[in-house]
């Protein structure tokens, strides 16, 4: 088969059944809104399969297949960029998708919405694929835009909630100040290079690193450490890195298989793929790559810490997934790009299978999200319990699990980098692991040990979730256990992303860690790798992370409540998160209201309707009411007026 | 021969008369309109006496239009004249002045 097809194939499966099932989904039958669609993304997951073993048979693929104009020389097309990185997406991105696809079978089967949700997923998914499918700046902010509108649509999911409608606008107007940026970057672009391909931007960035610009005069500016800047402020809307982090905690709003796929596994990793994407451009501009890793590392560290006080079972995971991505973040910083992909992806599998796991145990309780209402759920639900359990162990890093090599490859490679900030970095990651450990068991026990603390009705309706829900998570555990070790030696130490990834020698952290495995190969290596893991500090980080929150819920659950006691501060601190709601809320929401109210009774009320409009008649008013002295109504007095007035002119024109 | 100046002496004394009692008339709308007429007389002499002076027939054309409109006026004055008194059972030219701003 002719490969251009397939590729092409893939994102159009996704989006046919999606607007197939978005316009007749009324009156099409429940199964057949979700038979479409899964079919579809199926077939892309196949054709992502097979087009990911193709390009590691070393076919890749660079060029456009329409252009959709061309306007001064600039050529707007739609194209595709197929090579490691891309095909490593396309595969996570459609496998994830298919397995969310099948547990919302299970999850919505009562929503009135069904149809809806399948049509949004399957159309996220289009939306997704063409994202890391791109060849093209436009392309890339197409797809960009198209995951932000679902992921709009779907918090706003139950739009009868004001929470939600709340929750969908934040993410809206917080990733419009990202995509701002974004779109300047890509502006930038276009001034620099007067092209928006990929290939000839990063084959000329070399070129212009010399180039400056003066945007505050005086201060002569690197145009890529610009373009880099206002690129990495996408990300930071899209990816949820501190101070853009806001929404992504109220997007829980939406319902879970969504918190899953795009506010987990997918969608918030498109920043990170994006800065990879760009690592020929971010490779020469050191200032954005310290700019990066101190942000991913504050990111990293500030809402781990939240996580631990969060009650709601799918905010710890929200909270979680933003510190993850602070770690994905701080790896792209160090340079190790492949790291953070590689993170990325083992990152999307058990994420997706944490937050499944929290929506089958919703679904058991009836809609029930509070941790301190549950509790010695494993006795009922013992797949949700295992594969929670591997999902946590591969949050937590513990080998032989696949989050353990992807973190552990992005601690040791932050502790190469030579970077500004990267003493910062490696601090927030390191002490990270042991918080992460410590909230992600604080949720394992407070759910599934113990005593049930709910109602005794709920509790006698609990029980095991149907299959299509527990098979999703059944296949989500497995790459979560195997696909670490299996990815590990290619994609870190054997060149996996090939020309995709563009690292300069003296910033080449990954290969930095690569040496103090002394070339081992295939099996060695992962034993290798689990020696020297287990020997080393993130490890035992990890360890007494759990131990403290088996400790401290199921051994002595009265200690927390006296360390909230005894540290209410910090915990009124974090309860807060930080106050950067309050700010914003303050600041931005606040001063938009003063200015509007401004514009309002300065602007409209006192200028324009007080002095434009009825001024400009209170005028006409006032001196009408002067000159109308002049009127007597007498004839005489007009005659006078005539008279006097013919002589003048009369005099005038006949002048000598 | 009477020199053309007597003529225009005499159209310029009438015309002035008209105005004067234009002015001086506070009392009775009727000799407004008969100012009126005396106006439109002294420019008839004016045109007549040109006329003559000049050869040329156009003027006295010009008066017997003058003379015809003046006609037809005089005859919608007076009619207005009725109808105002009616309405408002005067014709004193002081009380008349409904247009007062």
């Amino acid at each position: 088969m002719d490969m251009e097809f397939v590729y092409l194939a893939i994102p159009l499966v996704c989006l046919i059944p999606s607007i197939i099932v978005g316009l007749a989904g009324r009156c099409m039958d429940r199964a057949w809104a979700h038979r479409i669609t899964i079919f579809g993304v199926a077939v892309a997951t196949a054709l992502s399969a097979m087009v990911f073993v193709d390009v590691m048979s070393g076919n890749t693929f660079n060029g456009s297949v329409y252009t959709w104009g061309v306007s001064g020389g600039v050529r707007f097309e739609i194209g595709f960029l197929i090579d490691q990185l891309s095909a490593t997406m396309m595969v996570v991105v459609s496998f994830v998708s298919l397995m969310v696809h099948i547990y919302t079978i299970g999850y919505m089967h009562e929503d009135p919405g069904y149809q809806r949700f399948f049509s949004y997923i399957s159309l996220f998914t289009f939306a997704m694929l063409m994202l890391v499918m791109s060849n093209n700046f436009l392309q890339l902010f197409f797809g960009w835009e198209g995951v932000g509108l679902v992921s709009y649509l779907l918090i706003g999911f139950w739009f009868d909630r004001e929470s939600a409608i709340f929750a969908n606008l934040k993410a809206f107007l917080v990733n419009r100040v990202g995509d701002f940026g974004f779109l300047m970057g890509i502006a930038a672009i276009l001034l620099v290079f007067g092209t928006l391909d990929y290939e000839t931007v990063f084959i000329a960035a070399p070129a212009v690193t010399d180039l400056t610009v003066e945007i505050v005069s005086g201060a002569h500016w690197n145009w890529i450490t610009v373009i880099c800047l206002l690129l990495f402020v996408g990300a930071m809307g899209k990816s949820a890195q501190v101070p853009l982090h806001v929404w992504l905690p109220d997007s829980m709003e939406g319902p879970t298989p969504i918190s899953a796929l795009i506010h987990a596994a997918t969608m918030v990793t498109a920043g990170i793929f994006m800065v990879a994407r760009m690592s020929p451009l971010f490779e020469y501009s050191e200032t954005a790559l310290s700019v990066v890793m101190v942000i991913g590392a504050i990111t990293a560290l500030s809402m781990a810490l939240i996580g631990i006080v969060q009650n709601d079972i799918k905010r710890v995971v929200a909270y979680s997934t933003l510190s993850q991505l602070g770690y994905m973040t701080v790896a792209l910083g160090a340079s190790a790009y492949a790291a953070g992909i590689f993170h990325l992806g083992t990152h999307a599998f058990f994420k997706a299978l944490l937050f499944l796991a929290a929506g089958s145990v919703i679904i058991a309780l009836h809609h029930e999200q509070d941790m301190r209402k549950m509790g010695g759920l494993r006795a009922v639900m013992p797949i949700t319990y295992v594969t929670a359990v591997i999902g946590s162990l591969a949050l937590a890093g513990i080998p032989p699990f696949a989050g353990f090599f992807s973190k552990d490859a992005i601690i040791e490679a932050v502790h190469a980098s030579q970077l500004p900030g990267s003493g910062f970095a490696y601090f927030a990651v390191t002490v990270g692991v042991v918080i992460t450990a410590f909230y992600s068991f604080r949720l394992l026990i407070m759910t599934f040990h113990g005593e049930f603390r709910g109602d005794h009705h709920t509790w006698e309706h609990a029980k095991e979730s149907p299959l299509v829900v527990t098979i999703p998570l059944i296949l989500l555990a497995i790459p979560s256990v195997i696909v670490g070790a299996i990815y590990f030696e290619p994609m870190l130490f054997q060149g996996f992303f090939g020309e995709s990834l563009k690292v300069l020698p003296e910033h080449d952290t990954v290969a930095h860690v690569a040496e103090s495995y002394h070339g081992e190969h295939g099996l060695d290596l992962i034993y290798a790798a689990i020696g020297h893991g287990v020997k080393a500090l993130p490890f035992w980080l990890a360890v007494s992370g759990i131990v403290s929150a088996w400790w401290l819920y199921s051994i002595k659950p009265e200690w927390p409540g006296q360390i909230q006691r005894k540290l209410s501060v910090i915990y009124a601190v974090l309860m807060r998160k930080y106050g950067f709601d309050e700010l914003y809320q303050f600041l931005f929401a606040g001063g938009a209201r003063v200015i509007g109210w401004l514009f309002w009774k300065v602007g409209d009320v006192t200028l324009i309707d007080g002095l434009a409009v009825n001024g400009t008649a209170r005028a006409v008013g006032w001196f009408s009411s002067v000159i109308r002295h002049i009127q007597s109504g007498l004839i005489y007095h007009y005659v006078f007026a005539m008279i006097i007035g013919l002589f003048l002119l009369m005099t005038w024109f006949l002048r000598p | 021969m009477i020199p053309l100046t007597n003529y225009l002496i005499l159209g310029a004394v009438v015309f002035a008369l008209a105005i004067v009692g234009m002015f001086l008339n506070r009392k009775n709308v009727v000799i407004l309109l008969m100012a009126i007429e005396l106006m439109l007389l002294a420019v008839n002499i004016n045109f007549v006496a040109f006329s003559h002076y000049l050869q040329d027939i156009a003027g006295q054309v010009f008066v017997f239009f003058i003379l015809t409109v003046a006609a037809a006026e005089a005859a919608i004055g007076l009619a207005i004249l009725i109808v105002l008194f009616r309405n408002r059972r005067t014709i004193n030219v002081d009380d008349l002045d409904s247009l007062k701003g």
